[in-house]
């Protein structure tokens, strides 16, 4: 043990001790230690708020911290700046995606460094080739030509991994690497991963999906209430002890009973959207959503599923087929008249689609319900806070005052009022694409609790993911889109892990169902 | 320390903001009074009432045409052309009522009332709006250009109505029951010049709308995040075409009390006053990224370029360092926005962070 506690210890590349740092008025991290070692994947874990991002900002040099001293390879260093951190070789991809979407693949993949004739213009055809041999070794086939705007999240999140691939690093800090990627995506990057390991870079590897950090991780680090934790070897620990020390004692996630009621609330017939270089982004896609039951669209990136979403809520203008809600026909509505038959979408990305940032929770609560609340030309006020209020009770969306900022929740409260928004509508039909992309373990099981509720309440709910755990684990009905076509359905009972990823990616099959059946 | 005693600390901070954020934000009002102070101590007769009131009937003009604005910059948008706006309103009042509408087949010239006459005015600027929103929201014509090609359209025609000579003597004719247009710009109502009354009526509107009606709300949610006012079933477009409208309107009606101070319509009246406008609103804090911004903080932002004006016209200063310390007075208003922002995030990471 002694032994191996040594080995270790020579393996520290990079040190951090007795770090602290106050924000005025709070402690975000207090007398924390973190080791980094080389050739490893050190993992770092916490709920929203443990100051893990905090941790990681101050290793990344964007922000310095209050007390503590960092010991790269022994000697004391201090960060001035990203820049000053990453000649220092170390590099971060961030959890919000920071590439520049007016520019190309290839461009964002050369922005800080692009190579030149002789020092003096661009040289695109060597950009060009730097950018296809990144994505060669991602697995991917983008095209650098294309805007990094036109990629959709998941795509642009592996993009931001080449990016930092392009940068040669000692030590490369990835938050929530895999929160947009799908199934077969997170495979290449855990087979990246290996491969840094295997050169000698030190990976931090924050995530809120714990049984990946069982697969790849080497030594975990747990933080609560700023404070460290706990200290282990990925070997010899569980999900459990790993949920019980961020959060307390584990709760058993108990599957309830559906509440379908066998009416029909949705109803989809062919709906279809041609994409603009030929074939369809939705092909065909027909499907019953009843009231009370809880369907999981399950697919990979780029199955369709977000575009499937936006052709029902009427973002979509050349979508064609017919989309019915109870029975009224809503084809060629605006999206204004398809939220007053009752129905609503959660989408994706709530800081891009989601949330108006400069207003209160308040605001973002009722904005989608506001004639609700006016009488003749004004909103009553008394009556917006009320149901503010309660929707924030019953949500338990955690804020001091409905005033507040929406800006200042955390990620999974941030969720919620999207959520809550949609719900003063007072829809019959709920749909919420990724709801639990980038919020934390307890803020999701309470995110699938509110739709259970809402469920039985009588609401039919379709909700997206590309976690198969949470798909069998809160779905009355799986249905699996592939390449914009529906191909596979399950109800809950025959719903099995291969089963369902066979059916989502065809071309993985073989090999995706093996590994899993192996692991 | 145990994790509650952080929790309680973290808690009373939320409470308590802190006083430099409190001071910041209303940096325009203390602005406002310093001004005030500055020239109250250093020129004689400044704090007298009847200064005081010349003052607040130049600054009407500029504060009308700001709230128009300031519905503009809240969507994220901006309105270049209010000052041509106001020169085109002004000549069309006074070619009603100098030389009426002639209606060719009947061979008679109708002289529309004076309450006919604005009426008619304040729809063109209206309408001039229209087409600015419908430029931008049908035509995707980005708001900095499609109010940049009216300004010169405006303006150009303002000149076209007279062929460029002014419209004089506005006070209408007995004949055809048409005076009283000159009130606007230096009749009392109880004992207050009608320039201010009107003002007041605008802000009373304005704030309420803005604070108070789905509407103003929208325009809030169009400027803080479109695609997510979109989402939720706001009519974007439609809240966009609505706010030129409203800053057509607001601009006209300045042109109507430029025209009845003057008892005169010059075509090149306006000029750069939409310059004016957006810097009462910037002033006032208004974001030209659009989402954050009040009525009320228009108008002190108005009043402090007004004061200030007034003030070193007063004081002597040359209209040459006026302008260099207007100028200053804006960069400084933006510098200190851009840190109560600084200082409004670090405060909103620390609630996060509990």
């Amino acid at each position: 043990m002694s032994e191996a506690t040594l080995a270790a210890e020579t393996r520290v590349i990079l040190r951090a001790e007795g770090i602290g740092r106050v924000f005025p008025g709070t402690i975000a991290l207090r007398d924390v230690d973190f080791e980094v070692r080389r050739g490893a994947v050190n993992v770092l874990i916490g709920e929203n708020g443990a100051g893990k991002s905090t941790l990681m900002k101050i290793l990344a040099g964007v922000i310095p911290p209050t007390s503590g001293r960092l010991l790269l390879n022994g000697k004391e260093v201090r960060f001035e700046s990203v820049r000053d951190a990453a000649h220092h070789g170390i590099g971060i991809i961030f959890q919000e995606l920071n590439l520049c979407p007016n520019l190309s693949v290839a461009e964002n993949l050369s922005l800080v460094d692009p190579p030149t004739r002789f020092g003096f213009d661009i040289d695109r055809a060597r950009q060009l080739d730097k950018a296809r041999t990144l994505l060669a070794r991602l697995e991917q086939r983008i095209d650098p030509n294309q805007l990094a705007d036109d990629l959709r999240i998941g795509q642009q999140q592996i993009v931001e991994i080449a990016k930092s691939l392009a940068a040669d690093v000692d030590i490369l800090i990835m938050d929530e690497p895999t929160s947009a990627l799908s199934a077969p995506e997170v495979e290449i990057l855990f087979r990246i991963i290996g491969d840094l390991k295997a050169h000698g870079v030190a990976i931090i590897y924050i995530s809120h999906r714990l049984e990946e950090i069982l697969r790849i991780g080497d030594y975990v680090t747990v933080l609560r209430d700023g404070r460290r934790q706990a200290h282990a070897i990925v070997k010899d620990i569980s999900v459990e002890w790993m949920i019980e020390k961020m959060v307390g004692p584990s709760m058993a996630p108990a599957q309830e009973a559906s509440a379908a009621t066998g009416k029909v609330a949705l109803s989809l017939k062919d709906v279809t959207l041609p994409r603009a270089a030929g074939g369809f982004l939705v092909d065909h896609v027909s499907l019953d959503v009843q009231a009370g039951e809880v369907v999981c669209l399950y697919g990979l990136l780029g199955a369709g599923r977000s575009e499937l979403f936006e052709c029902l809520m009427g973002l979509q203008s050349a979508s064609r087929g017919r989309v019915e809600l109870e029975g009224n026909d809503l084809s060629g509505e605006t999206i204004a008249s398809r939220i007053r038959h009752g129905l609503v979408l959660v989408p994706e990305d709530r800081q891009r689609e989601g949330l108006v940032q400069t207003m209160s929770v308040r605001a973002n609560l009722t904005l989608a319900s506001l004639r609700r609340f006016a009488r003749l030309f004004s909103i009553r006020d008394a009556s917006e806070r009320v149901e503010a209020r309660q929707m924030i009770q019953r949500l338990t969306i955690k804020v001091s005052s409905p005033e507040v900022e929406v800006t200042a929740l955390s990620g999974g409260n941030q969720q919620k009022v999207v959520i809550g928004k949609g719900l003063l509508t007072e829809p019959h039909l709920i749909l919420l694409d990724e709801p639990t992309r980038g919020v934390d373990v307890g803020a999701k099981a309470e995110i699938f609790r509110v739709m259970r509720r809402l469920a039985r309440d009588g609401l039919g709910i379709v909700f997206s993911t590309s976690d198969l755990k949470e798909a069998l684990g809160n779905a009355d009905r799986i249905v699996v889109m592939s390449s914009g076509r529906i191909s596979g359905e399950f109800a809950r009972a025959e719903a099995t892990e291969t089963a369902v990823i066979a059916a989502s990616a065809p071309n993985f099959h073989g090999r995706s169902a093996k590994e899993r059946q192996a692991s | 320390m145990t994790s509650q005693t952080l929790r309680s600390d973290a808690a009373s901070a939320k409470k308590k903001r802190p006083l430099a954020l409190l001071l910041i934000s209303f940096r325009t009002f203390i602005a406002l009074i310093v001004v005030f102070a500055f020239f109250g101590l250093t020129t004689p007769n400044f704090l007298d009432l009847p200064t005081l009131v010349i003052i607040a009937q130049h600054v009407a003009i500029n504060a009308i045409m700001a709230i128009g604005m300031t519905f503009v910059i809240l969507t994220a948008g901006i309105d270049l052309s209010v000052g041509s706006i106001v020169g085109v309103s002004g000549m069309i009042a006074g070619l009603l009522l100098t030389r009426g509408i002639p209606v060719p087949p009947l061979e008679v010239t109708i002289f529309p009332n004076v309450v006919e006459t604005m009426l008619i005015t304040l729809a063109v600027g209206a309408l001039i709006g229209l087409i600015n929103g419908l430029l931008i929201t049908r035509l995707n014509v980005a708001p900095f250009i499609a109010t940049l090609g009216m300004l010169y359209v405006a303006r150009g025609a303002a000149l076209l109505i007279s062929g460029g000579s002014t419209f004089s003597n506005l006070v209408g004719d007995p004949k055809f029951d048409n005076t009283g247009f000159p009130f606007l710009g230096s009749g009392r109502i109880l004992g207050v010049p009608a320039s201010i009354v009107a003002l007041v009526v605008f802000a009373l509107v304005a704030a309420y709308v803005a604070a108070r009606t789905p509407f103003g709300r929208y325009v809030y949610a169009v400027g803080g995040n479109e695609r997510a006012a979109a989402l939720s079933g706001v009519q974007v477009d439609r809240v966009k075409v609505l706010v030129y409208m409203i800053s057509g309107f607001c601009a006209a009606f300045a042109g109507l009390i430029v025209a009845a101070e003057l008892v005169a319509a010059h075509p090149a009246s306006g000029e750069t006053f939409e310059l004016n406008a957006i810097a009462a609103a910037v002033l006032g804090g208004t974001s030209l990224m659009g989402g954050r911004g009040t009525i009320a903080g228009s108008i002190v932002g108005a009043f402090v370029i007004g004061v200030l004006g007034d003030g070193l016209v007063m004081l002597g200063v040359s209209s040459f360092w006026q302008m260099v310390i207007k100028g200053v007075v804006i960069i400084a208003a933006v510098v200190l926005d851009q840190m109560q922002q600084r200082m409004y995030r670090s405060y909103a990471l620390q609630a996060q962070m509990t």
